[in-house]
């Protein structure tokens, strides 16, 4: 239920990270939690780590099975080995991926150690056939080139690896051409890999501002230099808290809003203060519907001037 | 501390225990899902999710400290993902399966198992009527790596042998099984997932299946082999046709889907179909297991005809009863 087509993506965040892709994803409650669609290397990654568990595991059953064999002397248990390998790595294949993804974690081992899950795209539970459906198309995108290759035995030609070789490509690219990173077996699904963070709550900065304000105050014209963009710049640097870049961030913000008051003020309670302020003035200004995006932003100021007139 | 300034401060303060509580409460289920929750604390769950997404809504609408936003997105995704989580008892989960999911989904392609084995048939047709006229014609359909030996040029002797095959044999049909399993799933999993090519891909699979039978049988049919042939192929065949055939169903239901959606958008019938889809597909490798233990033992083991003719005529009788006949429906 309940997904527009439109494009939504948040602002370009000033962190430097404005290449992730955001998603409209409404839950039943009927709150975009904006999720944040799983990056393309991360889920090949997670695919990697998740064959390499299971390569871990079929070469672990061989050698259990030669041992076996080994010890028993029984030359038709070495057959098993041939079962284990035909039988054992589709099963397994087909087994792992369902089975985790089933679990409450959402996610395989892979997976979680990328921080990823798989959701069900229209906001409702994601059901056991979406799962199943993702993962028995995997088996066509991705093994059964490979199972081409293995097919064709000592007479394998060039033609046949290039075809296959063709074929896993456009697969395995097939993600990178739409928005959502949807591979064709999410698409059959109707899933999708997402994100999945675990963040802290960190300490508000607004807190920081000494109070009272260290007899600085700043005048509204003072406030309306910069706007929300601007806003969260300064949280970045007012959290990371280098000094040089706080001298370099205050002087240009002393220049800008032209300050006369005390300049005694360390840059850093400066800077606090002047964020406890803007953010003050720009909330406000939210609460009455203006949302000044950034400092180019003039309806704020003519929203005022009206006001005035 | 200072005290606070900000609406969005006092926001934060007022809610913040409830947010941290939500976040332990996560954090202990999960480790071992709901048993590590308290019944107080199961109820409570959602009440918190509920209060997170009630706050990050007002958070998104009055504080500029993304910071607060970020957290809040993730904490509420977290919890939602608990909440709306996949979960069920694996087992009721198999059991439903068996009882209810696999033979709806069946039933739901219908048609599209209709139209498979009909395609299936008429390239058997088609291949049948054209190498009994001209016995040429059989390497056209056949891959000689399949034939073994069993081609026009073969003398009856050596094409009754094929069919009763020497019983000393045995010992490595648990390889040949899995072999002929893995073979024919990759072959099922072909037919559903070229469906997404407009069906014409999945047809082309069906038809070329039904060609290739239909010349195997005409070249036994050639030397009066007919019946032993048939019963040869039917012993597993039954289940196996019958399988590929839903997989093809599977597939063309995707196809039409995706050629002609309907009232839905593209996307969204193309799920719709391929979920149902999945559902006879997990079936379809269950039967196609069946089919090889059939083929892989069964056909070596059993060799009267008429042995064979019982078997599969018991394989069709149980899997057309199981899928087909009317039954109640899942309880309310």
């Amino acid at each position: 239920m309940i997904r527009r087509r439109e494009p939504k993506r948040s602002a370009p965040a000033p962190g430097g990270d404005a290449l992730e892709l955001r998603r409209r994803f409404v839950t039943p409650e009927g709150v975009d939690l904006q999720l944040q669609v799983g990056a393309y290397v991360e889920r090949l990654l997670a695919l990697l780590i998740d064959l390499a568990i299971i390569a871990g595991c079929l070469i672990g059953l061989t050698l259990l099975a030669l041992a076996a064999a080994m010890a028993a002397k029984e030359k038709s248990l070495l057959n098993a080995v041939a079962v284990i390998w035909l039988l054992g790595s589709f099963l397994l294949r087909l087994g792992y991926f369902v089975g985790f993804e089933l679990s409450g974690a959402g996610a395989t081992p892979g997976k979680r150690a990328m921080k990823l899950r798989v959701i069900s795209r229209d906001g409702r539970r994601l059901t056991a056939d979406a799962v199943f459906a993702r993962n028995a198309m995997r088996e066509l995108e991705v093994f059964l080139p490979g199972s081409f290759l293995l097919a064709g035995g000592e007479g394998v030609d060039a033609a046949l690896i290039l075809l296959g070789a063709i074929w896993t490509g456009v697969f395995i690219l097939f993600p990178l051409f739409n928005r959502d990173r949807l591979r064709l077996g999410d698409l059959a699904a109707g899933a999708m890999v997402v994100k999945a963070p675990k963040l802290k709550l960190l300490k508000d900065i607004a807190g920081d501002a000494p109070s009272p304000v260290g007899g600085l105050s700043f005048t509204e014209a003072q406030l309306d230099a910069y706007g929300i963009k601007e806003l969260q710049v300064l949280e970045d640097v007012l959290r990371g808290n280098d000094r040089r870049t706080l001298a370099a961030v205050a002087a240009q913000i002393r220049t800008k809003i032209g300050w006369e008051g005390p300049t005694d003020v360390a840059d850093r309670s400066f800077l606090s203060a002047y964020y406890a302020a803007l953010r003050g003035r720009l909330e406000t200004g939210l609460l009455f519907g203006r949302r000044r995006a950034d400092k180019h932003d003039a309806s704020a100021q003519a929203d005022r001037v009206q006001a005035n007139t | 501390m200072a005290e606070l300034q900000l609406k969005s401060q006092r926001f934060r303060d007022e809610r913040e225990e409830d947010w941290r509580r939500l976040e332990r409460l996560l954090e202990r289920a999960r480790g071992g899902g709901l048993k590590k929750l308290k019944p107080g604390e199961l109820l409570e769950l959602p009440i918190l999710y509920r209060q997170a997404l009630s706050s990050l809504s007002v958070a998104r609408a009055i504080s500029l400290d993304r910071r607060l936003v970020e957290y809040l997105e993730s904490l509420c995704a977290r919890a939602y993902f608990f909440v709306y989580g996949a979960r069920a008892n694996p087992w009721t989960r198999v059991a439903d399966f068996f009882r209810h999911d696999w033979p709806a989904a069946v039933r739901g392609v219908w048609r599209e198992t209709l139209v498979a084995a009909l395609l299936m048939a008429a390239g058997a047709i088609v291949a049948f009527a054209l190498v009994m006229r001209e016995p040429g014609w059989f390497y056209a359909f056949v891959d000689p790596g399949l034939a073994q030996g069993r081609e026009p040029g073969a003398s009856r002797e050596a094409l009754m042998a094929t069919l009763h095959g020497p019983p000393e044999r045995h010992s490595g049909l648990e390889v040949l099984a899995s072999f002929l399993f893995t073979h024919n799933s990759q072959v099922a999993v072909f037919a559903f997932a070229f469906g997404f090519a407009f069906c014409v891909l999945t047809a082309g699979l069906l038809v070329a299946n039904g060609l290739t039978l239909g010349a195997f049988l005409a070249l036994f049919a050639q030397h009066d082999l007919s019946f032993p042939a048939t019963g040869w192929l039917l012993i597993h065949g039954v289940t196996e046709l019958f399988a590929v055939t839903l997989a093809g169903a599977a597939g063309l239901s995707i196809g039409w889907a995706v050629t002609f959606p309907g009232a839905r958008r593209r996307i969204d019938a193309a799920m719709h179909a391929g979920r149902r889809g999945a559902v006879v597909m997990a079936g379809v490798v269950i039967m196609l297991f069946f089919a090889a233990l059939l083929e892989g033992f069964g056909r070596q083991l059993i060799q009267p005809d008429l042995a064979r003719y019982a078997i599969a005529l018991a394989t069709a009788v149980l899997w057309g009863g199981y899928f087909y006949l009317p039954r109640a429906e899942r309880g309310a």
